[in-house]
C-alpha cells in the first residue's frame, strides 16, 4: 500500500494523480474465512482493522449490504467525548480518546481530530450539583473536566442567550476540554483502507440472508452473493440489529428509532466548541466548512425509514434557537436521518451470545460514532479472545436480566421518553 | 408529519400525540409464577419488527385515550387504528 505523505503527494503530481493505489479492493467472497464481520460502518471496519492489528487474524471478510461507511457513520454528528460519570461508560470512552488521538498517524489518514472542547450548559442550581459531581467523577477516572460558571461560559460563548428575559438561563456548564470532533467518512475509509492492506476483504453489496447455525454454534452465513462459512462471526450492523436477530431466533433489549441532524448554510466561525443545550436535548458544533451542524432528539417512534418528520426537527431547533438566538437567521442547508439501535438503558452491548461464535455488538442509540475506535478494539479483542475484555464487561447482553443496568443517561428503560 | 385516525376523535396530526411503543407485549398474569425470562421479555426485549407494526399511542393533547396503531415502521404508512380496549385481529 502506497504510504500517504507529502512525498507521494508530489510524486503523484507528475503523473497527474493518475497511479494512486486503490484505497480498497473489491473482492470475490471466499467460501470460508476465520472470522466474518456484519456490518461495513465504523465499528465493523475498526474490529477489522483491530483483528488484523492486535491479534494477527487477517483471514477477515467484513460484509456490507449497501456501501461502506454509508449508515450512521455517515450521517452522525461527529462529536467525540468522555464526559461519563458511571465507571463502566468512563474508563472504555477514555480509552476510546486515546485512540482517537493518535488515530491519524495510527491509520495513516487524516481524521482531522479537533479537540475543541464540549460545554454541556447548566440552567439551573441542580443541574450545577449535578455536573460538580459529574465532573468530579470524570477527574476520579483521568478524564479532563472543568466546572464553569456563567461568566465562563459567556467569555467561551458569548453568542448564547445571556440576556435576563429567557426561560433557561444560563448558570454555567460542565467542560471536557478533550472532546472535539472529527471528519466522520475519514474514519471509515481510513479503517477500511489498513484493514485492505493487513489482507481483510471488504465486500460491498452482499446482504445477509441468513444464518447456519447447528448444535448451538455457529458455522457460518448465507448471503446475496453465496454462502461463506466462518466460525466466528460478529455483528456490527446498529439500526438492523432486530432484523438479524429475527433471523437468529434472538429478541433483544433494542429498539430501532429513528434520529434527525441538519446543518446550514456555511457561515464564517463563529462557534469553535460542541456545546448542548441543558434543559432539553441539542448539540451544536461548527464544521470546518463553516456549516452549524446540530442534533437532538428523536423522532420518538420505531423506524427503518432513515427518514424523519418536521414536528421533530422544528422542537430541536426550537431548543437551539432559544440557546443561541442567532440560528434563526440561518438557512437550512440539509437534514437527514439514521437509524439506531436503542437499548433500554441507553448504554451499549458488545457480548458473546448463547450461540458460540457468534458475537454481538448493538446499542449505542446516539453515541456511536465517537465509541467507533474503542467498540472496534474491545469487540476484537472479544471475538479473537471468546472473552470480553474488561474495558467491555460492563456492556454485557444479561446486564438486563441481572439488574446491572449502565442508566447513565437516565433515560430509563423506555427509549420513547427522552 | 404522520396523521393518525384517532377512534374517539378522528384524523389529528401526529403532534397531538406521544408514542407508548408495541402493543403487542403483554404483562405476565398476576398471581402466576412468572420466570424471569418472562419479565425480561415483558420489560426489556423487543422485536422491534421492520414493516407492519401494532404499537400504542396516546392522544394526549386529545382525548387523552391510548389507542392502538398499525403502521409500517420502514414507511411510516397508518393501516388501522383500534381503541387500547379492541383485541388486534
Amino acid at each position: 500500500m502506497q504510504k500517504y505523505s507529502i512525498f507521494n503527494l508530489v510524486k503523484n503530481a507528475f503523473s497527474n494523480h493518475d497511479n494512486w493505489d486503490l484505497a480498497w479492493k473489491d473482492p470475490t467472497p471466499k467460501k470460508e474465512y476465520d472470522v466474518v464481520i456484519i456490518g461495513g460502518g465504523g465499528h465493523g471496519l475498526a474490529t477489522a482493522y483491530y483483528l488484523a492489528k492486535e491479534h494477527n487474524i487477517t483471514n477477515v471478510a467484513i460484509i456490507e449490504k449497501g456501501w461502506i461507511g454509508g449508515g450512521n457513520v455517515g450521517r452522525n454528528t461527529t462529536i467525540i467525548r468522555s464526559n461519563y460519570m458511571y465507571d463502566d461508560n468512563a474508563l472504555f470512552s477514555e480509552f476510546g480518546m486515546d485512540l482517537w488521538r493518535k488515530m491519524s498517524q495510527d491509520l495513516n489518514y487524516n481524521v482531522m481530530f479537533s479537540p475543541r472542547g464540549i460545554i454541556n450548559l447548566a440552567h439551573s442550581d441542580a443541574q450545577m450539583n449535578v455536573y460538580a459531581r459529574r465532573g468530579n467523577s470524570m477527574r476520579l477516572n483521568g478524564i479532563d473536566a472543568v466546572l464553569l460558571n456563567r461568566e465562563q461560559v459567556k467569555e467561551i460563548i458569548p453568542m448564547a442567550d445571556f440576556s435576563d428575559n429567557v426561560r433557561f438561563p444560563i448558570f454555567g456548564g460542565l467542560m471536557q476540554p478533550s472532546a472535539g470532533t472529527a471528519r466522520h467518512d475519514a474514519v471509515a475509509w481510513g479503517y477500511a483502507r489498513q484493514a485492505d492492506s493487513m489482507g481483510v476483504d471488504i465486500i460491498q453489496n452482499c446482504e445477509v440472508i441468513g444464518f447456519d447455525v447447528s448444535g448451538g454454534k455457529i458455522n457460518g452465513v448465507r448471503t446475496s452473493r453465496g454462502d461463506i462459512k466462518a466460525k466466528k462471526i460478529g455483528l456490527c450492523v446498529a439500526g438492523s440489529t432486530n432484523i438479524l436477530a429475527e433471523k437468529l431466533n434472538m429478541t433483544l433489549p433494542i429498539e430501532t428509532h429513528l434520529l434527525q441532524a441538519c446543518v446550514s448554510e456555511p457561515v464564517k466561525p463563529v462557534l469553535d466548541r460542541v456545546v448542548t443545550f441543558g434543559a432539553g436535548h441539542f448539540y451544536i458544533s461548527q464544521s470546518d466548512k463553516g456549516e452549524m451542524v446540530m442534533g437532538g432528539d428523536l423522532d420518538g417512534y420505531n423506524s427503518y425509514a432513515q427518514r424523519g418528520n418536521l414536528p421533530t426537527l422544528q422542537h430541536v431547533l426550537t431548543e437551539g434557537i432559544a440557546m443561541m438566538p442567532f440560528l434563526s437567521k440561518l438557512k437550512m442547508l440539509r437534514t437527514w436521518g439514521g437509524i439506531m439501535d436503542m437499548s433500554m438503558d441507553g448504554s451499549p452491548i458488545i457480548d458473546k451470545t448463547h450461540i458460540e461464535g457468534l458475537y454481538l455488538n448493538c446499542g449505542w442509540c446516539y453515541g456511536g460514532f465517537k465509541a467507533t475506535p474503542a467498540s472496534g478494539w474491545t469487540f476484537a479483542h472479544t471475538i479473537a479472545q471468546d472473552r470480553v475484555h474488561e474495558l467491555n464487561s460492563g456492556y454485557s447482553l444479561n446486564r438486563f436480566s441481572t439488574g446491572h443496568l449502565l442508566d447513565e443517561k437516565g433515560l430509563g428503560t423506555k427509549t420513547w421518553i427522552s | 408529519m404522520l396523521h393518525i385516525k384517532c377512534p374517539h376523535c378522528g384524523m389529528r396530526s401526529q403532534n397531538e400525540f406521544s408514542y407508548g411503543g408495541d402493543a403487542t407485549v403483554k404483562r405476565p398474569e398476576l398471581g402466576k409464577e412468572v420466570s424471569d425470562q418472562d419479565w425480561d421479555n415483558f420489560v426489556y426485549n423487543r422485536k422491534s419488527l421492520r414493516g407492519k407494526h401494532w404499537e400504542l399511542w396516546q392522544h394526549i393533547s386529545g382525548c387523552r385515550q391510548w389507542i392502538k396503531v398499525e403502521r409500517d415502521t420502514s414507511t411510516h404508512e397508518i393501516f388501522n387504528t383500534l381503541k387500547a380496549t379492541e383485541e388486534i385481529s
